[in-house]
């Protein structure tokens, strides 16, 4: 009854986001800190199988926050990965990769620098760990910059992009220095993604099938 | 770690000129010039918690991430100060969380610097006396207490602090966590906290936070413990 959710490799080299996001950074997000969300994850479905089978609803109330919290790390990361791209390549330009998505930008939020600005803000703004996220109400609709908690996944709105916050996303390369990383991260965003995202909503990918 | 050294005493001598300074009700640690809150000095050197804490991590904790947490303090009190003034109160009410959270943030590092010493000045020596009496009781034993506040920080979902806490209605102690800078305030006092915030261990341990959580108790000081706990 359960799936079995596995890794989604990387759709570039762990050091393809030098010198915004370095090496090990990255191999370690990737391969120990999504695996263990993943892991977990499986674990908590596995365990709520059996949980449904044996009709024992106080554990199947009991697992409602591991699934929400891993199942949200997988997701969340998933996400992200795709959100970003080889530094200095096509897909980093917005004025290329996302001329449909950058317009609604400017017609929200003046320009994209102010935009930048205030999703800025917010991510910086987080009190802990967690997430930033350009989200639109349905494909092709309104913007809003949000942020989630932890792992707390976008559920509702279709995740144009999202940011991790989380302190593993950057701490070996900037240390307490967020501002730096999240000014670095423009230079990697996959505006392409985002922009096929905006148009037609969140890929249809099995594996961010529950 | 002898620059360090050197620095923290500079800090001392300032603070020894300014005698005067009025010291906050609570917290002992926490110290105030001028009614701000102000960087508490370290009691040891950055380096002098290794191998379990890194000199690296406790520099850039203590330097960086407490002074953020007190600036921000400050700056978030002169806005309060400033909407009570005005009798503004939506301002007074949106800046509660600012406070909890850099506030929490200045008092759950002041009482954790106060809870760690090197081993030579006793870190990880275990407690005697009334509360080594009150964690037989209500936990088994000091190694089963350890066990159930390693696995409480485990579980911590996103950053956060593990306490052992006293009931100051019951007097009985307790393991409880809380959230980002969320302070032990209220029912709960708090005796013995553990940061599980990814920048307290990630330079040394990255994803292996439960070799940090164990390292940990080699340093823990317990006579600090137990004068909160008296
Ligand atoms: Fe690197
Ligand atoms: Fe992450
Ligand atoms: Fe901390």
């Amino acid at each position: 009854m359960a799936t079995t959710f596995s890794l989604p490799p990387l759709p570039y080299a762990y050091d393809a986001l030098e010198p915004v996001i370095c090496k090990q950074i990255m191999e370690i997000h990737h391969q120990k800190h999504h695996q263990t969300y993943i892991t977990n994850l499986n674990a908590a479905l596995s365990a709520q199988s059996t949980a449904l089978a044996a009709n024992n609803i106080p554990q199947l109330i009991n697992l409602q926050q591991k699934i929400k919290f891993n199942g949200g790390g997988h997701i969340n990361h998933s996400l992200f990965w795709k959100n970003l791209a080889p530094h200095a390549s096509p897909e980093t330009n917005i004025d290329q990769a996302a001329p449909v998505l950058k317009a609604a930008i400017e017609a929200q939020y003046g320009s994209v620098e102010k935009f930048k600005e205030a999703f800025g803000a917010t991510l910086l703004g987080l009190q802990g760990s967690g997430w930033g996220w350009l989200v639109a109400n349905g494909p092709g609709g309104k913007l809003e910059i949000v942020s989630t908690k932890d792992q707390d996944p976008v559920t509702d709105k279709v995740p144009v992009f999202g940011v991790d916050m989380w302190e593993h996303a950057y701490y070996l390369q900037y240390f307490n220095n967020k501002a730096s990383y999240v000014e670095g991260i423009w230079k990697v965003l996959n505006w392409r993604t985002a922009e096929d995202r905006f148009k037609n909503g969140v890929e249809g990918s099995a594996l961010l099938k529950l | 770690m002898a620059a360090s050294l050197i620095r923290t005493s500079a800090r001392t001598a300032l603070r020894a000129g300014a005698s005067a300074t009025p010291k906050a009700a609570g917290v002992a640690g926490l110290t105030f010039a001028r009614g701000k809150a102000t960087l508490p000095d370290l009691a040891y050197d950055y380096g002098a918690l290794e191998p379990s804490i890194s000199g690296k991590i406790m520099e850039l904790h203590h330097k960086n991430h407490h002074q953020t947490y007190v600036n921000s303090y400050n700056t978030a009190i002169e806005q309060l100060q400033e909407a009570v003034a005005k009798e503004d109160i939506t301002t007074q009410i949106n800046l509660k969380p600012l406070i909890n959270f850099h506030g929490g943030g200045h008092i759950n590092h002041t009482l954790f610097w106060e809870n760690l010493a090197p081993k030579s000045q006793g870190g990880g020596e275990p407690p005697s006396g009334a509360l080594a009496k009150a964690i037989d009781e209500s936990f088994g034993s000091l190694g089963e207490f350890q066990s159930k506040m390693n696995a409480a920080l485990a579980g911590i979902q996103g950053s956060g602090w593990a306490w052992l806490v006293k009931d100051k209605q019951t007097g009985n102690i307790g393991i409880k966590t809380y959230a980002n800078q969320d302070p032990v305030v209220g029912q709960f006092q708090p005796l013995l906290g553990i940061d599980a915030w990814e920048h307290a261990y990630y330079l040394q341990y990255q994803n292996r936070k439960a070799e940090y959580f164990s390292a940990i108790w080699d340093v823990i000081n317990w006579k600090a413990v137990e004068k909160r706990f008296s």
